[in-house]
This record gives C-alpha cells, structure tokens and sequence, in this order.
C-alpha cells in the first residue's frame, strides 16, 4: 500500500514532485507574507511608543490604530 | 455606497479572520490531499500521473479568478474612486501570481509523461505563461512608483489590459489545434465529463487554494493597511 502510494505506477517522481513545489510555495508565499506582516507591526509599535502623550490620545482616537495594538 | 466597505469597518474582521482561514484551510488541505493522493482512483489512459490534475487545474482557475477581480476592481476604482479597491487588488495579487507560476510548473510536470515534452509553445501554455507576465508587470509597477494616485491607475491600466487574456486562456483549447484537452467542467452549460470519484477531490483542493488565496489576501491586506497608518504617525 504505502510502496503504490510512494511509486505510483512508475509516476512517483512527477506526481510527488509536483505536490512538493505546490506545498513549498505554499509556504514560501505564507512565511513571506506573515514576515511583511510581523515587520509593520513592529514598525508601528515602535512609532507608537515615540509619541508624546497627546499624539497618542490622537493616534488612540482611530478605530484601526486600537486595533493594530490591541493584536501586538 | 460602499461606507460598510471602509478600511474602519471591516479592519476589526480582517485582523481577527486569518487564524480561523488557517485552520480551516488546513483541515480542507489535508482531507484535500488524502483525497487526491490516495481515495480517488487511476485513470485509465493516465494512471496515477493523473493526480497531478489536483493541483494543476485549481491553481490555474484560481489565478484566473484573482486575475479577473483585479481588472474588476480596477475598473471600479476608476468608476468610484474608492482607493480602498486598489488595496484590495494589491492584496489579492501576490496570490494571484504564485497560482499562476505553481499551474505553469504543475503543468510542465505533467506535460512530460503524457506529451514527452516539459514544454510547447501551445495556445493555452503559452496565454497562461502571458497572464504570469501580467501578473509581474502588476507587482513589479506597485514597487517601482512611488507616487500613489500614478501606481494606482498604472497598476489599473496593467489589469485592465491584462483581462482580455483571460477569455483567450479559457476558450485556447476551442479556437485553436492544441495539446491541451477541452475543458471537462463547463459550469455555464451544467457540462461535466469527469467522474464523481475525481471531481470530489478536485472540489475539495480546489476549496483548500481557495482558503488559502484568502488567507494570504487577509494578511496582505492587513499589512498595507497598517503600512497606511504608519504613515499617518508620521503626521501626528
């Protein structure tokens, strides 16, 4: 059974290898993505935490900033 | 018209949403895969080669998808002039373009042992290899312009151009002598020629790019808008 599913009928190298380039973009794309994400959020928090006081009243007034650092 | 499709309002769903894609996604992946790579049976022309199907034909209806809501937006951003739709098309094509490159590839695999060949310059091989042009112009103009408002009708303009390929990829297999077989699901004529025991596992995989297109749509988009907001600190 598990020598039919690696072998696959003498097609194993195609069929496998096809499904490892989907799977690895897939995480390529992913760990690019989540990196870019994890990178302006450090942006912001570090932005964030030069404020003075009143900017950051200011800044804490809009819905998406509260957001952002409720999730950092 | 489109105020309950502010960045404001649908922030607080797209930064709580890509953890419950991710699961789900996941589990569809995995049923997906035990579908297509174990349950579903050989064909009988093609044996198990036939399994790469699974992968290829998702990836490819899924960049055409995304490719066709850029030109979609782009052309409401020209109409409305809501920039929200530009970021939309931003997030949505990186995704876009990885589909496009995985059914090319996918498809070179595929093409060796049933054509004996990785690659023809094929109507539909070759409209597909355009489109992932397209796709590169798109992304490369959103790195290259600094100036908003011109990256934005730059990269409208691109998709717009772009979208008359999509009816060229999809009906290549019509207008011209191709390597490729016709299309064996045709959703407008309720036209399906392929067995229950493969379209199941084709509809699953397909479901699985699908979440994952949104995942990364989610987070994509989640980033330009906080890359948004850091600059409006810059103004405080």
């Amino acid at each position: 059974m598990i020598n039919e599913i690696i072998l696959m009928n003498g097609y194993g190298a195609y069929v496998w290898s096809a499904f490892s380039f989907t799977l690895i973009s897939f995480t390529a794309l992913y760990l690019v993505t989540k990196l870019q994400f994890l990178k302006e959020q450090k942006r912001f928090a570090s932005k964030f935490g030069s404020l003075n006081a009143e900017q950051a009243r200011a800044a804490r007034s809009q819905n998406i900033n509260r957001e952002i650092l409720s999730n950092i | 018209m489109f105020k309950s499709f502010e960045p404001n309002k649908i922030f607080a769903i797209t930064s709580k949403a890509p953890k419950y894609v991710l699961f789900l996604f996941i589990v569809v992946l995995t049923i997906g895969l035990t579908e297509a790579l174990v349950l579903s049976p050989e064909d009988y022309k093609q044996s198990d080669v036939i399994r790469i199907m699974y992968v290829h034909v998702p990836a490819a209806w899924i960049s055409l998808g995304i490719f066709s809501s850029l030109a979609l937006l782009s052309a409401g951003n020209f109409v409305f002039k809501n920039k929200n739709f530009a970021l939309i098309a931003k997030s949505l094509a990186p995704s876009g373009f990885v589909f496009n490159i995985i059914a090319l590839v996918t498809g070179s695999i595929w093409g060796k042992p049933t054509w004996g060949t990785w690659w023809a310059w094929d109507a539909r091989i070759t409209s597909m290899l355009i489109l992932a042009l397209f796709y590169g112009m798109y992304l490369l103009a959103w790195r290259i312009y600094e100036d908003k408002e011109q990256v934005i009708k730059v990269t409208s303009l691109i998709a717009i151009l772009g979208v008359v390929n999509v009816p060229i990829i999809k009906f290549s297999v019509e207008w011209w002598n191709t390597l490729h077989q016709p299309a064996s699901i045709n959703i407008l004529s309720n036209n399906i020629a392929i067995h229950s025991s493969m379209l199941v596992p084709l509809g699953i995989m397909t479901a699985a790019f699908a979440l994952f297109s949104l995942l990364i749509f989610l987070m994509k988009y989640n980033t330009e808008l906080i890359k948004v907001k850091n600059k409006g600190l810059d103004r405080l």
